[in-house]
């Protein structure tokens, strides 16, 4: 048979170093008396957009220079890598990886797209959808998560993926001569070659077990406990247990889920009480990655409008909603690392006591409970619909004109399944 | 400073003769053209030939050193008419800029550059932006080179042909009067190859030479009655001329020349494609030794007809492989072989679709087909089942490239989406750059791009007292300066037009890899503002923050309903992010490891209060602003997070604050190398938060 080229696509978007990868391999191949050749076609697409790198190397034989295709031919590609998960099915997609000759490795993490992003709720592709496809499509599918690796590691993901391309032996050539090219490209070495190091572990970590199940029921209890106090979290659990009777696993857990976010909804107390948290500080603390010795400020943007301030008024100062209107909140930056901007949303957090007074406390209960009505209702005679009435609260989310744009949503969406307004 | 350096790449430009050269495409050309003793080089930037500009800068003192001038123009315009110094002077000069798009723009220069003629070479070297990864719309430039008759080189693309290229296009051009353009497509400029390179070459004749002693002959200038001589000219003495250059020279190359009774003729730039798609047939080796004949067009304009004849003639048939269209070298083919009554059928278009990118795959199938009816036995290969791909439609989303993360620009578009819920919707004409980006989710705003600067003047028939709604231009300050000042600004003010345009001044030529131009801090510094008010606008407002959402959404409500008529101008300044990123980060760096005070912001979305509603995103798509698995077990919707790439350019917080979205953004200060009093008063603040968090 004829020789030919090996030929290797890289699928990485603007600014993820794919550019620096095929700049190694070029050079890696080079100093093995290979002859090498790289393409791209970045243009704007450096923008953070998809962009595929070519490369194509053959020995240096006495039968003279080879001629070189400046792109990739589907179904002729040796070897894929992907820098993200979607990437890798955009490779499918174009034909790059088949089952006879390609080599596919991808990272296994997901970068949202725009599509995925700005969806209201969740617009998530199925990942398992597109590992599926990889695992069909490709000769050998070599998947990790490289973005992780590589940050354990303290570089990027370009270093972890050569050294999975070194580990799958598709190469000519020995894992030292890959090291030598990253320490010849001069930038970052040390961390590099770490990466490379743990790109190259074949007996990848296993992809995680899923989570146990989180008890609904008991996690409702919790939250309400500490949202309200112990008498509200057990009328949570009268509110449940009609529910009980149905016998419906489904239709329980989410009754359970919706009851229990909708009676914890968001007031001015409510996140005050979440801002102010220990356990939060902890979280902020240990995603800012502060180090030793440095010192971190967390300030909240904050926008409190008329509305949310009357929220939480006792009922009894009903009359007086109007006159807040008046006030123009603007919005407002309290740096809850200092005692006074601690003690502004301590203050309001303090007021939980009241909230069994307030307006809005006395308008989502009757609420709550003409939607309870609704699902029992329903159970008796559909339980699909029943269902679907339990989870209808997921439209309500958001805080001012996003939330009521919701709850208008879920009203609608309401009255059209049962033929009746709920207010 | 543009976004890649080449400082240490460039010094593969003083590699001497019989060294091995390694590397890009467009470093290639740089050689070339030093190997070639020019006296100065012009250009525009644009994909994909920037790096070329950037090379050149990084260049520079080597340029320097040989007697070279370097010349950023101001536009492709400018850039062509520096050909002029080739006009009566034997001064060897280069042009680049972006094709077509560049060379429209240029083509007023051009045309009279190509009507006089030149004495000193002139090379115009064009980066084909077509096929996969173009940002322009899709024509040829091939169009320029027939209309003012210059001559046009398609080089394989190699590097080593590439540069002959270069070298024998200056040739070319004093050998015949003429400014020759060398088309490179996409991947060539990008190409990573190696060579046998040359000595550079210092200009005998210099352009001092030249100021020193002023020469000029009317016969030359473009002006009745010399033009009527050029047209003669060009016909009678200008085109034989070239011809026999080419010939004598052997630009044009052809393989395995009878092998066959059919035969392949293309152009240079579609070599590497056609030899693998003929080794994917089983009729050439990995080495280009072919069992078609073929016949490659190193220049494709002017066509040899003798060289064509010869091939064809005792062929049955030749296939043309000629990208994109009108199929000009194809039309051209049929008139040479039908004038010389050769029957040689010809395939081109028929065989391989009239429009679009010849990807390898297009080939492939194209020369199967016509082999298939010449030597139906030829091709052993059974044609491969075509690639079965799983359906991923739904689940592989398109990838489109999209603000950086904290990009000055983004909070311009989130501003007008708030202006828009208040006044409706207005008709919005944007320009080139990045912030046409505006046009894709989220922002969803834009309806034409009428070219470079000129945004404002694709808004101006919009100008009517029968209406109070205004429209809205949108110009970047790469457009203004290009043109834009004069097409836009001074139009809309000698029209009194009463409409509004946003200036995006964010002090680079950004899109195409942060080059400068005249209002960059690290160049010239000029004031967009100024110049606006220099021809005659009087309602002017600059925001010199554009991450200030309210006050920018403030201003666009004002320019668009206050009862002042006539022209009013936005300038949006903030800087690049890239750019400062670039230069931010490593004096951070610095400052950090030198013991100093250092703060570092960046922002963040609390899990808890998050409720998966994502407008936030909705209203600004920075990369860093993305979702994850909600860690809450109650909801299952994901929640917004930042991404620890956020540089902390204030948006999210702004946003929030401006579209009353939600209480769960946060913004750390991260703070090395704090003082005594600092450290104290964050302990204590510490000690008195932890009391009151226990009694919680």
């Amino acid at each position: 048979m004829q020789p030919r080229a090996i030929t290797l696509a890289i699928l990485a978007m603007g600014g993820e170093g794919g550019g620096v990868l095929a700049d190694w391999i070029v050079d890696l191949a080079e100093h093995s008396r290979y002859y090498a050749q790289s393409t791209s076609v970045p243009g704007v697409a450096q923008r953070t957009g998809s962009t595929i790198y070519y490369v194509e190397l053959f020995p240096e034989t006495a039968a003279g220079e080879p001629v070189f295709a400046l792109m990739p031919v589907p179904g002729e590609v040796d070897i894929v890598i992907a820098s993200e998960l979607m990437e890798a099915g955009r490779a499918i997609q174009r034909g790059l990886v088949t089952p006879e000759r390609t080599v596919l490795i991808a990272s296994t993490h997901r970068v949202y797209t725009m599509t995925e992003r700005t969806a209201a709720g969740d617009g998530r592709v199925d990942s398992d959808v597109l590992l599926a496809a990889c695992h069909g499509s490709a000769a050998r599918f070599v998947p990790a998560d490289f973005a992780a690796i590589a940050q354990q590691a303290g570089s990027v993901i370009s270093a972890a993926l050569f050294g999975a391309l070194a580990s799958t032996g598709t190469l000519p050539f020995e894992r030292a001569a890959f090291e030598e090219a990253v320490r010849r490209g001069g930038v970052g070495v040390e961390r590099s070659l770490a990466a490379f190091a743990a790109g190259f572990q074949t007996d990848r970590v296993a992809p995680k077990e899923p989570l146990p199940l989180p008890d609904i029921v008991a996690t409702g209890v919790r939250r309400l406990t500490e949202y309200q106090d112990e008498p509200y979290a057990r009328l949570y659990l009268e509110r449940l247990a009609p529910f009980r009777a149905w016998n419906d696993a489904v239709l329980l857990e989410e009754t359970a889920r919706y009851l229990a976010l909708w009676m914890s909804y968001e007031d001015a107390i409510r996140v005050a009480q979440l801002k102010i948290r220990r356990e939060r500080f902890a979280r902020v603390r240990q995603e800012s990655c502060v180090g030793p010795g440095q010192i971190l400020h967390i300030h909240e943007f904050l926008h409190p409008r008329a509305q949310e301030i009357a929220d939480i008024l006792p009922a009894w100062l009903g009359w007086a909603r109007p006159l807040f209107s008046l006030v123009s909140g603007e919005g407002k930056i309290v740096r809850t690392t200092s005692i006074l901007g601690f003690l502004q949303l301590y203050a309001i957090a303090c007021l939980r006591p009241f909230r069994r007074g307030s307006v809005r406390f006395q308008r989502e209960q009757k609420r709550i409970e003409e939607w309870l009505a609704l699902v029992q209702a329903a159970a008796r005679e559909d339980r699909t619909l029943a269902r679907e009435l339990a989870e209808s609260p997921r439209l309500l989310k958001g805080y001012g004109d996003t939330y009521e744009k919701g709850r208008q949503e879920f009203e609608a969406w309401i009255a059209a399944k049962t033929n009746r307004p709920v207010e | 400073m543009a976004e890649r350096s080449f400082k240490t790449e460039v010094g593969k430009l003083r590699l001497g003769a019989g060294e091995l050269f390694r590397g890009e495409g467009i470093l290639a050309v740089t050689k070339a053209l030093l190997q070639s003793g020019v006296s100065y080089i012009a250009g525009y930037q644009g994909a994909p030939i920037s790096h070329l500009m950037d090379v050149l800068t990084d260049a520079n003192d080597i340029l320097q050193e040989l007697g070279i001038h370097l010349e950023h123009s101001a536009s492709e315009a400018a850039a062509a008419a520096a050909l002029a110094a080739s006009v009566h002077y034997r001064l060897r000069g280069a042009v680049t800029f972006k094709s077509t798009v560049g060379t429209n723009v240029a083509s007023d220069a051009l045309a009279n550059l190509a009507s006089g003629g030149v004495t000193g070479g002139a090379l115009i070297i064009v980066g084909e932006d077509y096929g996969e990864g173009s940002s322009i719309m899709q024509e040829r430039t091939h169009a320029f080179a027939m209309k003012s008759q210059m001559w046009l080189l398609d080089p394989r693309p190699n590097l080593p042909s590439i540069v002959r290229a270069v070298e024998q296009g200056f040739a070319l051009s004093e050998a015949s009067h003429t400014p020759v353009m060398l088309q490179l497509r996409v991947r060539a400029c990008h190409v990573h190859g190696r060579f046998i390179a040359g000595d550079n070459v210092r200009a005998v004749f210099s352009l001092a030479h030249a100021m020193e002693r002023p020469a000029r002959d009317v016969n030359r200038i473009v002006l009745p009655p010399a033009t009527y001589l050029h047209e003669q000219e060009k016909i009678r003495t200008r085109w034989p001329a070239a011809q026999q250059f080419i010939r004598r020279h052997a630009l044009n190359e052809t393989f395995a020349a009878d092998s066959q009774d059919f035969g392949i003729i293309l152009q240079g730039g579609m070599y590497n494609t056609t030899v693998r798609a003929l080794e994917l047939l089983g009729l050439a080796t990995p080495f280009g030794e072919s069992q078609v004949p073929l016949s490659v067009l190193n220049v494709t304009y002017p066509l040899m007809e003798d060289e064509v004849l010869r091939f064809c003639s005792g062929k049955r048939a030749v296939l043309l492989i000629e990208e994109g269209q009108p199929d000009f070298i194809e039309q051209n083919l049929h008139a040479i072989l039908r004038k010389a009554g050769i029957a040689t059928t010809l395939h081109g278009k028929d065989l391989l679709p009239m429009a679009g990118e010849y990807t390898a795959l297009v080939v492939v199938n194209g020369i199967r087909r016509f082999v298939d009816l010449y030597a139906p036995r030829l091709i052993a290969r059974p044609k491969p089942a075509p690639v079965v791909v799983p359906s991923l439609e739904g689940v592989v989303h398109p990838r489109p490239p999209s603000f950086c993360t904290g990009c000055p620009e983004r909070p311009i578009f989130t501003a007008m989406k708030l202006v828009e819920r208040e006044l409706g919707e207005h008709h919005v004409s944007c320009d080139i750059g990045c912030h046409l980006f505006s046009i894709l989710p989220p922002f969803n705003i834009g309806a034409t791009t009428m070219g470079y600067g000129l945004g404002w003047a694709g808004a101006s028939a919009f100008s009517t007292p029968e209406t109070s709604k205004r429209t809205i231009s949108i110009m970047g300050d790469g457009g203004f300066w290009h043109n834009g000042l004069t097409s836009g600004v001074g139009n809309a003010v000698f029209n009194r037009n009463d409409s509004l345009l946003v200036v995006v001044d964010n002090g680079y030529s950004a899109a195409t890899g942060g080059q400068d131009i005249p209002s960059s801090q690290s160049a010239t510094c000029l004031s967009i503002a100024d110049a606006v008010r220099g021809v005659g606008v009087k309602w002017v407002r600059s925001i010199t923050r554009t991450y200030n959402v309210a006050r920018m959404r403030d201003t666009l409500r004002e320019a668009l309903t206050t009862h002042e008529k006539g022209p009013k101008v936005i300038v949006a300044q903030s800087e690049c992010m890239l750019n400062r990123q670039r230069r931010e980060r490593p004096a951070l760096e610095k400052r950090a490891n030198a013991g100093q005070r250092v703060v570092r912001e960046r922002f963040g979305v609390d899990a808890d209060t998050c409720t998966g509603d994502h407008s936030c995103i909705r209203l600004s798509g920075c990369p860093s602003l993305t979702i994850a698995p909600n860690p809450d077990p109650l909801r299952k919707d994901p929640v917004a997070t930042v991404l620890d790439s956020c540089v902390g350019c204030g948006l999210c917080g702004e946003v929030a604050h401006a579209a009353v979205l939600c209480p769960s953004f946060y913004r750390v200060a991260i703070i090395t190398h704090p003082g005594a009093w600092e450290r104290l008063r964050t302990r204590v603040a510490g000690a008195v938060i932890s009391l009151l968090q226990r009694s919680a």
